[in-house]
């Protein structure tokens, strides 16, 4: 296991100098270009000239690149162009309200994800498990941003029990705020979740090995839990880590809906402003983020099937 | 005579609902005495391993059990689920064909030990390690210490199967159902495995019903034999006397697939033709399109089991003529 968990992580070596050079790529693929964006389409030659030497633009783009991994080395991801930060800065700022939605949001679908998929299982084809199907078909049709609204009007504007936008301030006021905004976001994954987990529970509860724990004589919730429900969760956490870029992408949009201030809006203000150094570390962070809970997810599957960490 | 052990009376087992539902286990009845192994034997789709499972209520669900299981004066089909839970594991256990399905692949066997013995034994938590490591010991698999934190994977067929009867035998069962515990393995492993279920048998003083194809198993290790053909019984008894004179045309059919010398054994599917599906089972007596001996009777009236000598039974009108017919090997 020790062994698995290092060699994953040096895994992540190669992984990161990959998104390095993506985003590199990326960015300079995007339509527009950064000194027109800067200056103004009306701006002098002579000064155009001046801001691609400042950004290395006139250089060949192998060496851009070799100042590209410099500068993300020492820390530097260059200067918002709109809002005149650092972008390291401004990732500090925004990032953490971003993951911090991210999570909730994952922590409430497994939270409903995981009983439901219990009842749905042994209740195969019963009453609650057409319900529970059913209702999790609606979620998983409706669009993030409308759910988001719907929320919003009744449970925000309406009846007043949660703010209808904004952040907050201190811990436990984030939670409140992101209450809503999460649990439209979660209410998607909860149902791929819930489907995953409730095909494996019922391809695991009349495993071999499940009749064998039975004929042990030990009881029917040591049997569920150690027995069924762990090995139907391996498939499910991958699943899940495969989840969490949509997630983000989910994110960005709840964060608008909610006018939350996380990277997403960032994200989207920066790319329709051309702004590209953000664009670019933004971009970066989040790619980070997700490779780390690939991570994660991939040393909760080891530990949860031993004959992966071989 | 001793007490009966386990008393099976009238069991049968249907799978799927009213209307559509097929009979895999049709009304059999047998008794294990304290001690003994007894066989049972069949082709696959018999009924032997539904029987076993009906036992222990282990059958899935849409399925339905009927007649009594009676062990110990209690029947064990309508006990209640906790009574049921003491017997299953405590006084009775299971093992089955494939250690590599029915070891539970990502918990260690240790784990897997003491959640039996938790379960039926008031040890603490040390004495639980203690007794998994005398039970390793038990079972043959030298350097338990190290071997109880791995997982099944990390051992070979015939060690698993060792593995499965020492979480079988934790909290030291008066019967062992064991359902083809070596048909998954090689030839010199499966001896190796039958010896240590007959040692076991002898030192914890189980009775043991061994369900297996392969009669050459059962002549070496089994004390009284039943024969199932399409979820029937249609012959049993001692061991001897049935291998010496059977009395049903399938069971002599059975006998004469089987090479007389040497070590090699074949599957019993030399008899002609194959045996029927649960969903076509023959009217009167199941085997009579396979039959040499039938005649009109055999295809419409359902043979039931009569006394022979020595408690030996068959289910077969024309039992004289199978018998004066005799077998290649007798
Ligand atoms: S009853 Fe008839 S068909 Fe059945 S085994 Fe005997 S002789 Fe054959």
């Amino acid at each position: 296991m020790s062994l698995y968990f290092l060699r994953r992580l040096l895994q992540l070596i190669p992984t990161f100098a990959f998104i390095l050079l993506v985003v590199f790529v990326l960015v300079r693929l995007l339509p527009g270009d950064p000194v027109s964006a800067i200056l103004g389409v009306h701006a002098k030659d002579a000064d155009v000239a001046r801001i691609k030497h400042d950004l290395g633009l006139d250089q060949p783009i192998p060496v851009q690149f070799l100042f590209f991994l410099k500068s993300v080395a020492i820390g530097d991801l260059g200067t918002s162009i709109q809002l005149k930060l650092p972008v390291v800065s401004l990732i500090a700022q925004r990032l953490p309200v971003t993951v911090m939605l991210t999570v909730m949001a994952a922590l409430m679908a497994v939270l409903m994800a995981v009983p439901l998929a219990f009842i749905a299982a042994l209740r195969r084809d019963g009453a609650a498990d057409s319900t529970i199907r059913g209702a999790f078909q609606v979620g998983l049709s409706m669009p993030v941003f409308y759910l988001g609204l719907i929320l919003l009007t009744v449970f925000g504007a309406r009846l007043g029990w949660f703010p209808v936008g904004g952040y907050g301030e201190g811990f436990i006021d984030h939670v409140y705020h992101l209450f809503l905004p999460a649990f439209s976001l979660a209410l998607s994954l909860a149902a791929i979740l819930m489907r995953n987990l409730r095909a494996s529970i019922i391809g695991v509860v009349d495993a071999e090995y499940v009749v064998f724990a039975r004929s042990k004589g030990i009881a029917p919730l040591i049997i569920l839990v150690r027995h069924v429900l762990r090995s139907a969760l391996i498939s499910t956490v991958a699943l899940f880590g495969l989840s969490v870029g949509t997630l983000l992408g989910g994110a960005v949009i709840t964060e608008t809906v909610f006018a939350i201030p996380g990277a997403g809006r960032l994200m989207i203000d920066s790319i329709y402003g051309r702004d590209y150094p953000v664009v670019q570390g933004m971009t970066m962070a989040l790619a980070v983020v997700v490779s780390l809970t690939f991570f994660l997810t991939d040393m909760v599957e080891a530990w949860l099937d031993p004959r992966v960490a071989r | 005579m001793t007490e009966v052990a386990l008393q099976v009376s009238n069991l049968t087992t249907t799978f799927g609902h009213q209307g559509t539902a097929v009979t895999a286990v049709d009304d059999i009845s047998f008794d294990v005495m304290p001690g003994e192994v007894l066989g049972l034997v069949g082709e696959s789709g018999s009924g032997k391993s539904v029987t076993l499972r009906s036992i222990m209520r282990l059958m899935p669900q849409h399925s339905s059990v009927t007649g009594r299981v009676l062990w110990q004066g209690r029947d064990l089909l309508a006990m209640p689920e906790p009574e049921l839970r003491k017997v299953r594991g405590g006084e009775i256990s299971m093992i089955f064909q494939e250690p590599t399905t029915a070891l539970n692949p990502v918990l260690p066997v240790a784990v897997q030990i003491e959640e039996n013995l938790r379960a039926h034994t008031t040890l603490s938590k040390a004495d639980r390690g203690k007794r998994s490591l005398e039970l390793m010991d038990l079972v043959g698999i030298s350097d338990a210490k190290r071997r109880l934190t791995q997982y099944p994977h990390q051992f070979s067929g015939g060690m698993r199967q060792r593995v499965m009867i020492a979480i079988a035998l934790a909290s030291t069962p008066k019967l062992l159902l064991a359902d083809e515990p070596t048909t998954a393995l090689d030839l010199t492993i499966q001896d190796q495995i039958l010896k240590l279920i007959l040692d076991l048998r002898d030192e914890l003083k189980m009775s043991v019903v061994l369900v297996t194809h392969d009669l050459g198993v059962v002549a070496a290790t089994c004390d009284r034999m039943a024969v199932m053909y399409a979820g029937r019984i249609v012959e049993s008894g001692p061991v001897a006397d049935v291998f010496g004179q059977p009395n049903h045309a399938y069971t002599r059919g059975l006998l004469g697939s089987v090479p007389r010398s040497g070590t090699e054994r074949s599957p019993l599917l030399s008899i002609e033709g194959t045996p029927p599906g649960l969903m076509n089972r023959p009217t009167g007596c199941a085997f009579n399109p396979r039959c040499e001996f039938a005649t009109d009777r055999c295809r419409s009236e359902n043979p039931v089991l009569q006394a022979m000598a020595h408690g030996h039974e068959a289910a077969c009108f024309h039992s004289d003529r199978v018998k004066a017919a005799g077998w290649a090997g007798s």
